[in-house]
C-alpha cells in the first residue's frame, strides 16, 4: 500500500559485495543459496529498499547480477521492497534494469564524464522509468564542500529536469559523505559540509531527494564498531533534520541516539559538527573507553503445594502467568490428551472466571490477566495437540474482530476479544486498519457466527457503513456487533443497521457483547432479538428524522450573523514568546505522570469511577488498586527500559479570521498568506436563545479588527515504543500487558498535551503566567483558551489534520503519521490546536446542513462528496451514497 | 493515428466502450482446420487451428465481421484480433515469421470495419486499438522449479518482437497501441521499451493504453505484483489508461478496480470476464447481470473506459453502451509528486 508518511528511508547495503566482506566471499564461491539469505535477513531487520551490488574484479559482474536479481525476483520476502542497482560500470546496471519488473532506482549516475555521457544515461534510466541516485561528481572531479556539492547538483538537476523532463520526484541526490576524524584538517568539515549541502538541496531542487551511503563517515574507526555505530547514529539523527531522506546503512547496527553515552555523543557530535580543534583527538581518546558490554537480570520466586489441576485453577482466577507453563507440562505429562487438559482443568478455571464476572465479583482486569494466564497455557499445549486434531467443538461460536481500515485504534477491540474468549466464544482477530474485503474473505472461509467492527475515530464510521454495504452486497448472512469509542446507537441505527439487513447491533462495552453475542448466536432467541432490534433502531430513525425536519430552517448565513460576538477594538491578543515551532524531546516521564488523568485510563477498563477514590471503593476497590499497581509497574519499566520518547512539537503564527476561516500568514508582515484553515459554525436553531452559533474562528481577531492575533499548534506523542512493546506482549499471548501498555501508552500521549498546554499558557504564549491550577482544576479545564483538534466536535473533520501536519512538520519532527483515515500512528499520540481567547470556550458543531456543507466544500476546494464522507457523522442528511 | 490529445479530450466527456471477447466470436463460427489454413497456409506442417491470429490473412471476412458487430452494439474501441502476433507467441505454430503480417493484416481489418462505420455515423468516436499481447512466456518466473533463476525468454529478444509488432500495426493505422493481459510486469515494461523505440524510430508520439490481469483473489498479478506496485513500476510510460483485464469477472475485479480509482491519475478502464469459468469452461455472467455492475461503476464515476474479456458477446457490449450512456465518466487524480517505487509491492514516499 501507500507509505504516505514515511520520513525516512534505510537502504539495506549488505548485499554489496563492495560492502560486505561475507557477501562478496558468498558471491565469489558461487554460493546463491547464502547470498540470498543475506538479502532475506536484509529485509526481516528493517531495509525498506536494498542496494545490490556486484563491482567486484574477479566477477563477470554483469552475469552475477543477472543471476541474483532472476534468483530474488522468485523470492517474494525479498522483491516485495524495490531495488537499488549499484555499480560504476553502466552495463551492469543495464543488464540489472532488464531483470527487475518493479520501479527500481539507479545508483548512479554523474557528471564526472560530461554531459553528453551524463544524458545518455539519464535518457536509459527514464526509458527503463527507474529512479535515479546522481552523485556530486562532476568534470573536476567529487565536490566536498557545501556549494561545489549545491552546484554539481543544481547543474544536473538542470539538465534533467529542463532538457530530458525527468521527473524531479525521480531524483536523489547523493553529495558524497566522506570519512571524518581522519586526522587530516581538511577533512574536519565533511561532515558539516554533507548537512548543509542536503539542506541547499532539499531547499532550491523542489521534489529531489537526498541520500548517501553513512558507513563512510566513520571509516577511521574501523574495528571499534561501537563507536562507529554511534558515529552512524548521531550522522543520521543531524542529517535528518538537514533533508537526508534515505541512506544506505545496515539497519541492524545503527545505536538508538538516546542511548549513546553522553560523554561519547558530545565528542561525535563536535567532530561532526568541527566545533573544536581538538575533536578528533577527544573523540580518538573516548573511543578507547567504549567497548561491548551487555548485563542481564533474573528473578525466581518459590509457591505451591496443592495438586496441578488445583494450581492452574487458582493460577486462572488469579492471574498469575508464572508457573503456568511449568504447571501445563505437569497435566500434560498426567493427561491422555491435551484437548482434555484444555476441556478438563483449564474450563472449569475459566468457568469460574466468567461466572465471577458475570457476577460482578471480577473485573475486567483480572478477567483479561486470567484470558493471558489460559492463553499461555492452551498456547503451550498446540504443539502437541498436531496429531490429534479433533477440534474443540464445545464453543459457543466463531466470531471475527476487526478494526476496520484506516483505523489503528484497538484497546477496546482487544478487550472484547479477551472477554469473548472468557466466556467460551472462538474469536478471530484480524488486528487494526483492516480493509472490508478480508474482512469478508475471512468470514466465509472461517463460516463465522457474528462480525464485530470497531472504530475509534469518526472518519470509521464511514468505513463500518462501507463495510456493512460490502457484506450485503456479499450476501453475508451474519450478525453485525459494531463498537468503538466514535459509534453509537444512533449512527448505528441510521447509518449502519439500513445497509445490513441480517441484524446489526451496537454494544456499549466488553460485558454487553457477551449478552448480546450470546443471543445472536442462540438458535432460540437470535430472532426475536434481531427483531426487536430492529424495531428499536427503526424507531431512533423516525424520532430523528422528525427533528432534522425542523431544524432544517436554519440556512448558514443565518447562522453567521449569529456568530460569538465580542469588541475587538478594546482588546489586545496577546503574542507568543517565538513564532515559528519548537520541538521538544526527551521529557522525564515522572513530569509526564504529574498531568496523567487516572479516570479515563479506569473507564477503559471498565471500572468507573473517580480517581484515587476508585482505588478504596467497596466493590471494585481491589480491581483497582491491583491494576493500578500493575500500571504504576509498567511505567517504572518504560523508564527503565526507554520505552517511551515522549516528545511533542508546539508552533504559532500570525493569523486572522476571515468569515469561518483562518487565514495563516508567512510571517508578522501579515503580507503572504501561508495557508488557510477551515473551521464549521453551529448550525441549530437559535431562534429562541441568547446563545451564538459558535464557530471556533469566532475565537480569533478579524482580519477587519487590524488586531494581531495568533493561533498555537501541538502534537506530542509517547513515541513507536508503546505499540512495539504491546505487540511483544501479544505475540507472547500476554493480552493483559499488551492491552495495559496501550491504554497507558494513550494516558501519557493525553498527559503530554496537557502538560504542553500549560507551558504554552505559563511560558510559550504567557498569557496567564500566574496560574496555578491543581490537576483536578486541569482536568475540570478550568484555564484559560482551548486546545480542540481535528475531529473533536467543535471542529469534527479530520482531514484538517494534513495542514495542521504540515505547519508543523509533524512527520519529520515526531514520526507521526497519518493513516488514509486521518487517524495517527503511533496511536499513542495527541495534536490540537491552541486558541488563546479568554472567552473560547468547547462546543460541539451538532448537525450541519447541506448549505454549510456546500459552502464549506467551496472554501476548502474539496468536492461536495468528500466533504460529506469526512464530516459523515455531522450531516443532518442523508447524503446520496457514493459507494 | 489519431491524435493523444484528441483521445484525451474524448474521455473527459465520456464513457468509452472497448469491445468484447474476439476467441468466443471466432469459437461460434465453429471453423475447422482448413479454415484456418486457407490457401496460404495450405502447406503449413503444424496444425493451425486455434491459432486465431492466422484469420486475419485467411478469413479476414470473419474477423472484420466481428468487429463491426461490436461496432453496431455500441463499442467505441476495437481491439485488433493481434493476441498472439508476436514473434515469440506465433512460435508454437512455427509462424513466427509471418508476425508482421499478422499485425499488419490484423489493424487494417479493424480500420476498415472502423472506417466504413464511420461513413455511415460521422459523427461518432471511434478507435482502433493495436493489441500486443502478453505471450507465452515470462521474463520475471522460472519455468522450471528446480532452478529458479532460469528463463525460457528476456527482455532483450521480448523488446524486439514486440518492436515488430507495434511498428506493424502502427504502419496499419491503429490509433493507439494496447498493451493488455498483463500477467508479469517485466514483460509489458519490454512492450513499453517497444513502444519507446518505435516511437523514435518513426518520430512520432504513440498513444498507450495498459491493462494488466489479476490471476486470483490475492489481488496480484501472476508475477506477484500488487496492483498499486504494478501501476508504479509503468507510470514512465504516461499512458492514456490503466485498467484491469481477464482472469476474473466483474464481482471480483470490483475492489481492485476501486483501488485503481483511488490511485490512477491516468484514466481507468476495465474489462472484466464474463465471470469466472463455469464447471463447463463457460462464463456465467449474462448481459444483464455485468451490465447491473457496469451500472454501479459508472453511477459512482469509477471508470472511464469498459468492455468486456473472454465470455463476452455483443449482447454484453451492448448492454454496457446502455448503462454508461451519459453517465459521467470518472475524473483522474491529481497525484501528490512522491517517490514511487515499487517491487512486488509499492513503496512511496
Amino acid at each position: 500500500m501507500t507509505n504516505s508518511n514515511i520520513n525516512f528511508v534505510n537502504i539495506g547495503e549488505r548485499t554489496n559485495v563492495t560492502g560486505s566482506a561475507k557477501f562478496k566471499e558468498l558471491i565469489l564461491s558461487n554460493n546463491f543459496e547464502e547470498a540470498i539469505s543475506v538479502a532475506k535477513d536484509q529485509v526481516e531487520n528493517g531495509a525498506q529498499i536494498i542496494d545490490i551490488n556486484m563491482d567486484e574484479g574477479l566477477l563477470d559482474s554483469e552475469a552475477a547480477m543477472v543471476k541474483f536479481l532472476n534468483l530474488i525476483a522468485v523470492e517474494p520476502e525479498i522483491s516485495k521492497v524495490p531495488f537499488m542497482l549499484d555499480s560504476s560500470k553502466w552495463s551492469v546496471i543495464e543488464a540489472g534494469l532488464k531483470c527487475v519488473q518493479g520501479k527500481a532506482i539507479v545508483n548512479s549516475i554523474s557528471l564526472k564524464e560530461g554531459e553528453k555521457k551524463f544524458i545518455e544515461q539519464a535518457k536509459i534510466v527514464k526509458d527503463f522509468g527507474a529512479a535515479v541516485v546522481v552523485m556530486a561528481f562532476d568534470e573536476t572531479g567529487q565536490a566536498e564542500d557545501k556549494f561545489s556539492k549545491f552546484k554539481i547538483c543544481s547543474r544536473a538537476y538542470e539538465i534533467l529536469t529542463k532538457k530530458l523532463f525527468f521527473p524531479p520526484q525521480d531524483i536523489i541526490f547523493d553529495p558524497n559523505i566522506f570519512a571524518v576524524a581522519t586526522g587530516i584538517e581538511e577533512h574536519n568539515d565533511y561532515a558539516k559540509d554533507f548537512f548543509e549541502a542536503t539542506k541547499l538541496i532539499k531547499t532550491h531542487l523542489p521534489h529531489a531527494k537526498v541520500s548517501g551511503g553513512v558507513s563512510n563517515v566513520s571509516f577511521s574507526f574501523r574495528g571499534n564498531n561501537q563507536v562507529r555505530e554511534a558515529m552512524h547514529s548521531c550522522f543520521l539523527f543531524h542529517a535528518i533534520k538537514y533533508g537526508l531522506d534515505m541512506a544506505i546503512v545496515n539497519s541492524g547496527q545503527v545505536t538508538i541516539y538516546e542511548q549513546i553515552p553522553n560523554d561519547l555523543k558530545d565528542a561525535i557530535e563536535a567532530v561532526l559538527f568541527n566545533t573544536s580543534p581538538n575533536a578528533t583527538d577527544s573523540l580518538i581518546e573516548i573511543s578507547k573507553k567504549y567497548s561491548k558490554k551487555l548485563d542481564k537480570k533474573k528473578v525466581t520466586k518459590e509457591w505451591r503445594k496443592s495438586s496441578p489441576e488445583e494450581r492452574v485453577k487458582f493460577s486462572l482466577i488469579n492471574g498469575i502467568n508464572e508457573f503456568i507453563e511449568k504447571d501445563t507440562e505437569e497435566l500434560r505429562i498426567k493427561y491422555n490428551k491435551p484437548l482434555d487438559i484444555i476441556e478438563g482443568p483449564l474450563m472449569d478455571g475459566m468457568n469460574v472466571v466468567g461466572d465471577l464476572f458475570g457476577s460482578g465479583q471480577m473485573f475486567l482486569p483480572q478477567v483479561v490477566k486470567s484470558a493471558r494466564v489460559m492463553k499461555q497455557s492452551v498456547g503451550y499445549l498446540l504443539p502437541f495437540m498436531e496429531n490429534d486434531k479433533a477440534e474443540s467443538s464445545k464453543t459457543k461460536g466463531k466470531i471475527l474482530l476487526a478494526t476496520v481500515k484506516g483505523d489503528v485504534h484497538d484497546i477496546g477491540k482487544n478487550i472484547v476479544g479477551v472477554v469473548l474468549q472468557c466466556n467460551n466464544f472462538d474469536v478471530i482477530d484480524l488486528g487494526v486498519m483492516v480493509p472490508s474485503q478480508q474482512i469478508i474473505e475471512k468470514a466465509i472461509e472461517e463460516n463465522v457466527d457474528l462480525i464485530g467492527l470497531s472504530g475509534l475515530i469518526t472518519p470509521s464510521l464511514d468505513e463500518m457503513c462501507f463495510v456493512a454495504s460490502e457484506l450485503s452486497r456479499n450476501k453475508i448472512n451474519k450478525p453485525l456487533l459494531i463498537g468503538g469509542a466514535t459509534t453509537s446507537k444512533i449512527h448505528t441505527a441510521i447509518k449502519i443497521a439500513p445497509l445490513y439487513e441480517k441484524g446489526v447491533c451496537h454494544v456499549t462495552d466488553a460485558s454487553k457483547a457477551v449478552t448480546v453475542a450470546s443471543k445472536l448466536i442462540s438458535k432460540n432467541k437470535c430472532r426475536p432479538f434481531v427483531e426487536l432490534l430492529s424495531k428499536e433502531y427503526s424507531d431512533l430513525r423516525k424520532n430523528y428524522f422528525k427533528k432534522d425536519n425542523k431544524s432544517k430552517e436554519n440556512n448558514i448565513n443565518t447562522c453567521r450573523k449569529n456568530k460569538f460576538k465580542f469588541a475587538w477594538e478594546k482588546y489586545n491578543p496577546p503574542k507568543p514568546k517565538f513564532s515559528g515551532i519548537k520541538t521538544v524531546s526527551n521529557i522525564p516521564i515522572n513530569e509526564i505522570m504529574e498531568f496523567v488523568d487516572w479516570k479515563p485510563f479506569f473507564q477503559s477498563w471498565e471500572l468507573h469511577g473517580n480517581f484515587p477514590e476508585i482505588l478504596s471503593d467497596k466493590i471494585i476497590g481491589k480491581a483497582a488498586t491491583d491494576l493500578w499497581n500493575d500500571a504504576k509497574k509498567m511505567i517504572d519499566y518504560f523508564d527503565h527500559e526507554k520505552i517511551i520518547k515522549p516528545s511533542g512539537v508546539v508552533g504559532f503564527w500570525p493569523v486572522n479570521s476571515d468569515g469561518d476561516d483562518l487565514i495563516v500568514f508567512k510571517d508578522n508582515s501579515r503580507k503572504e498568506i501561508n495557508t488557510k484553515l477551515y473551521f464549521l459554525r453551529q448550525q441549530v436553531n437559535r431562534k429562541n436563545s441568547e446563545r451564538p452559533n459558535f464557530c471556533l474562528s469566532d475565537f480569533i481577531a478579524p482580519v477587519s479588527s487590524k488586531k494581531d492575533d495568533y493561533l498555537g499548534a501541538f502534537a506530542v506523542t509517547a513515541g513507536k515504543g508503546i505499540e512495539k512493546l504491546s505487540k511483544k506482549f501479544e505475540k507472547n499471548k500476554d493480552d493483559y500487558n499488551s492491552i495495559l501498555v496501550k491504554s497507558l501508552g494513550d494516558r501519557i500521549a493525553e498527559a503530554l498535551a496537557e502538560m504542553f498546554h500549560l507551558k504554552v499558557r505559563k511560558n510559550f504564549w504567557a498569557y496567564s503566567k500566574n496560574e496555578k491550577l491543581s490537576n483536578e482544576e486541569l482536568i475540570k479545564e478550568k484555564y484559560l483558551g482551548i486546545r480542540p483538534a481535528p475531529g473533536y466536535p467543535a471542529c469534527p473533520d479530520h482531514s484538517e489534520k494534513i495542514t495542521l501536519f504540515k505547519l508543523l512538520e509533524v512527520e519529520k519532527n515526531l514520526k507521526i503519521s497519518l493513516t488514509e483515515s486521518f487517524a495517527m500512528t503511533p496511536a499513542s499520540s495527541v495534536s490540537g490546536f491552541y486558541f488563546s481567547h479568554p472567552e473560547s470556550s468547547y462546543f460541539g458543531i451538532g448537525k450541519i446542513n447541506k448549505d454549510q456543507v456546500k459552502d464549506y466544500a467551496i472554501r476548502k476546494g474539496i468536492s461536495i462528496e468528500i466533504a460529506e464522507k469526512w464530516l459523515g457523522p455531522n450531516l443532518s442528511y442523508s447524503p446520496k451514497k457514493a459507494a | 493515428m489519431k491524435d493523444k490529445a484528441e483521445i484525451l479530450k474524448a474521455l473527459e466527456k465520456q464513457i468509452l466502450i472497448v469491445d468484447g471477447a474476439m476467441g468466443t466470436m471466432i469459437q461460434r463460427k465453429k471453423l475447422n482446420e482448413s479454415d484456418f489454413r486457407g490457401k496460404e497456409f495450405g502447406s503449413s506442417k503444424k496444425n493451425l487451428k486455434g491459432n486465431n491470429d492466422i484469420l486475419n490473412i485467411t478469413k479476414s471476412e470473419i474477423i472484420y465481421e466481428i468487429h463491426k458487430e461490436y461496432l453496431e452494439s455500441g463499442a467505441d474501441i476495437i481491439q485488433t484480433n493481434t493476441f498472439n502476433s508476436t514473434k515469440t507467441s506465433q512460435a508454437d505454430y512455427d509462424c513466427q515469421e509471418f508476425s508482421y503480417d499478422l499485425n499488419f493484416q490484423g489493424g487494417k481489418i479493424a480500420k476498415e470495419a472502423v472506417n466504413d462505420f464511420l461513413s455511415k455515423n460521422p459523427e461518432e468516436f471511434k478507435l482502433v486499438a493495436g493489441v500486443l499481447g502478453p505471450t507465452n512466456r515470462t521474463c520475471s518466473i522460472s519455468p522450471d522449479v528446480n532452478n529458479p533463476g532460469f528463463r525460457n525468454i528476456n527482455f532483450e529478444k521480448l523488446t524486439k518482437d514486440y518492436e515488430i509488432s507495434t511498428e506493424a500495426l502502427i504502419k496499419s493505422g491503429v490509433d493507439v497501441i494496447m498493451v493488455e493481459t498483463i500477467f508479469d510486469t517485466l514483460n509489458a515494461k519490454a512492450a513499453l521499451m517497444a513502444i519507446k523505440n518505435i516511437e523514435k524510430k518513426i518520430q512520432k508520439q504513440i498513444s498507450i493504453m495498459i491493462s494488466a490481469t489479476i490471476t486470483d483473489l490475492s489481488g496480484r498479478t501472476l508475477s506477484g505484483q500488487t496492483l498499486e506496485g504494478f501501476y508504479n513500476s509503468i507510470i514512465h510510460s504516461d499512458p492514456i489508461s490503466v485498467g484491469l483485464n481477464c482472469a476474473l469477472g466483474p464481482k471480483e475485479l470490483e475492489p481492485h478496480l476501486i483501488e485503481l480509482n483511488r490511485i490512477s491519475e491516468f484514466f481507468v478502464s476495465i474489462h472484466p470476464n464474463a465471470g469466472l469459468p463455469n464447471a463447463f469452461g463457460g462464463y456465467d455472467e449474462t448481459p444483464e447481470s455485468m451490465g447491473k455492475y457496469i451500472k454501479n461503476w459508472s453511477d459512482n464515476c469509477y471508470i472511464n473506459i469498459v468492455g468486456g474479456c473472454c465470455g463476452t458477446t455483443p449482447e454484453h457490449i451492448k448492454a454496457m453502451k446502455l448503462e454508461t450512456k451519459n453517465k459521467k465518466p470518472r475524473k483522474c487524480i491529481i497525484p501528490e509528486k512522491k517517490l514511487r517505487l515499487s517491487g512486488l509491492e509499492a513503496f512511496n514516499f
